[in-house]
């Protein structure tokens, strides 16, 4: 096996975002970010398949400086190396200049046999970047993978559809997006959040890669307005009770009074 | 550069007859024409795509047709070079989201993924909302290259009323593409019906039940209120309990009266009960997540509460046990 490789984004952490109450905006600016949770299922399979089959698995990150706290964590998990298309502090690009820097930093780290990215990010929940890669690197694309192995150096994949389970192979290299079911990624130990320190983290400047730097700096093909949280006014009432007869018996008043329960 | 007019495309067909209503609208601000790509496995009725809409079906017949990506992005970019559309909508079901971003890719241009609202503006660029961070945010987003290319979920919008119309039915030719994959089995799956998008009342359960069999406390209580019952994704996913789930990835269900049972509340699961009038979650972690979305919430164990709330709920109404 040479080289996997796997996309990370260094994403809002969604468990911590707040929202402002009054503009209803989500606090972005101190946000903490972190790996999704679908990349270190990627992750975690690029892992599985190196223990099994050899290899090394390198991270790639379209973020900037900042991405380097969260991907220790990557790095915790067992990845070899991280490499970081820095596009600068605080700047936002779209989903098809993400996927062009991304195919012009994986040109850079050829030879590899497999790319791993997750479904979607949960935090843009724009589920482009497998797709868009497969086409502009004209690979093989396996989305929805919830089961994954190599077998007589080819992949063979189970993919999660509405309506059916498809069994698929394809050569290798290819593209394989996965979806949430396809493993529980590790915890790393102490020891490894150490060793971690000391591997390698390489940033790739948008100047030294094959691309146009006006992808960057020009405008997006999409343009983000505004973000709202849409106002739920729910009323937060904890009922509680002597025993749990009384405090089911205050919810259902409650219920009964809400007009939701039909009884005669 | 592109010409006027939408084109739209969904493998589902209840899917595609909604995109041919937003389309038309569209189209018809636009004053343009409404394309609409048929490629599936049997033929299907061009006349009627045209009386729920389309002014153009491009028609891609090939027997063998086998749903392979190569062959659909092949034939969706031969119609977008007959139809030179300036919008392009597709179905957002899982082969959907695989396309769109492949065309846009193709086409280098942008995509919005699953839009809950489309809107052309006066300079032509195509507005959208849609869902982020998880579901818990609705962005408002402008697609400013051409062709503008969305995806849209089911049930946004409702299909049109069909009408007598006319409309040119074409055949669209590609060279069939190189497979890069090959399916080898396919192992069929009961789909989601939609019981739990109309349901007026749901009965939830999350990761707090232990086994299987303990779902018998929460069918009871369905029973009781004449209920649908739900669950979040690991229940769906992992353990195979139940068929669907519930959420952003799920159904987006809008009941009169949500009960969660056992259920954290992260944002996945919140982005499909939000529209739901009442929520009420019984969870025996006091900062679960879920009560800070709950209307009502009881703090305690499910097992204990359970058999409570159904019992009370049949004694109020008059049933014996
Ligand atoms: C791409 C992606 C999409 C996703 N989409 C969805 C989606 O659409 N829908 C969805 O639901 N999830 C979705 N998820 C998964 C989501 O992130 C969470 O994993 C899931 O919602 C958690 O389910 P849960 O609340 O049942 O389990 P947990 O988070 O494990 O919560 C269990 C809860 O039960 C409580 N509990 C335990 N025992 C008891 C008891 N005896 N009595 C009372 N309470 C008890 C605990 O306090 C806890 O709060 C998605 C994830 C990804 C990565
Ligand atoms: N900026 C990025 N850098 C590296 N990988 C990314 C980036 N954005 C998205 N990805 C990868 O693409 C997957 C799908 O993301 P998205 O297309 O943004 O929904 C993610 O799970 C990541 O694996």
């Amino acid at each position: 096996m040479n080289r996997i490789i796997v996309l990370l984004k260094d994403a809002v952490d969604l468990s911590e975002l707040k929202v402002d109450p009054s503009t209803r905006r989500p606090l972005l600016e101190g946000a903490k970010r972190r790996i999704g949770e679908l990349d270190k299922r990627a992750l975690e399979e690029a892992l599985r398949i190196k223990e099994r089959e050899g290899g090394e698995v390198c991270t790639l990150t379209v973020g900037d400086e900042r991405s380097k706290t969260p991907l220790l964590e990557a790095l915790a998990m067992g990845a070899d190396r991280a490499y970081i298309v820095n596009i600068g502090t605080g700047v936002w690009v779209d989903a098809l200049t993400t996927s062009i820097l991304l195919e012009a930093a994986v040109r850079r780290l050829t030879p590899f046999d497999l790319i791993l990215c997750g479904e979607m990010s949960l935090d843009s929940l724009s589920s482009q970047m497998g797709p868009r890669l497969a086409e502009l690197l004209d690979l093989p694309q396996i989305t929805y993978v919830k089961q994954l192995a190599i077998e007589g150096g080819r992949l063979k994949a189970v993919r999660d559809l509405e309506d059916a389970d498809e069994v698929v192979q394809a050569d290798l290299p290819a593209v394989v997006s996965v979806s949430r079911e396809i493993n529980e990624p590790r915890i790393p130990s102490l020891m490894s959040i150490m060793r971690a320190k000391s591997k390698p983290i390489i940033t790739l400047d948008v100047a030294s890669l094959d691309v146009s730097p006006e992808i960057v700096s020009g405008g997006q093909s999409i343009e983000i307005i505004s973000v709202e949280a849409p106002q739920v006014e729910r009323k937060r009432i904890i009922v509680k009770g002597e025993t749990i007869e009384e405090s089911v018996e205050k919810l259902v008043h409650h219920l009964v009074a809400e007009g939701v329960l039909e009884v005669r | 550069m592109t010409g006027k007019g939408v084109l739209v495309y969904s493998e589902d067909k209840e899917l595609e007859l909604q995109l041919l209503r937003k389309g038309r609208e569209l189209a018809d601000e636009m004053n343009g024409p409404l394309s609409t790509v048929s490629l599936a496995q049997e033929p299907i009725d061009a006349d009627e795509l045209i009386r729920y809409g389309a002014d153009k079906v491009f028609l891609y017949k090939d027997p063998g047709f086998d749903l392979n990506i190569e062959t659909y992005r092949a034939a969706l970019l031969e119609a977008v070079k007959r139809a030179s559309p300036e919008v392009i909508l597709i179905g957002s079901t899982r082969r959907g989201r695989e396309l769109a971003p492949r065309i846009a890719s193709a086409l280098r241009t942008g995509c919005m993924t699953e839009c809950i609202e489309l809107e052309i503006d006066e300079g032509g660029d195509l507005l959208a909302r849609r869902l982020v961070y998880g579901g818990s945010a609705v962005a408002l987003e402008r697609s400013r290259n051409r062709p503008h290319v969305a995806t849209v979920p089911p049930r946004i919008f409702r299909r049109a009323e069909p009408s007598e119309r006319n409309g040119e039915v074409m055949e669209l030719r590609i060279e069939k593409p190189k497979h890069r994959t090959i399916v080898v089995e396919r192992r069929e799956k009961s789909r989601g019906d939609e019981a739990l998008e109309n349901a007026r009342i749901i009965v939830a359960a999350g990761r707090g039940f232990r086994r299987r069999e303990d779902l018998k406390l929460l069918e009871e209580l369905a029973k009781v209120l004449g209920a649908e019952i739900g669950c979040t994704r690991p229940l769906a996913a992992d353990d195979g309990w139940l068929n669907e789930w519930i959420g952003i990835s799920g159904h987006k269900v809008r009941p009169r009266l949500y009960i969660a049972c056992g259920i954290s509340g992260t944002v996945q699961h919140l982005a499909g009960i939000r529209d739901s009038q009442v929520i009420v979650s019984i969870n025996k972690d006091e900062n679960a997540n879920i009560f800070q979305a709950s209307d009502y919430g009881l703090v305690g164990d499910l097992y204990a509460i359970l058999p409570v709330l159904t019992r009370t709920l049949r004694r109020i109404r008059g049933e014996s046990i």
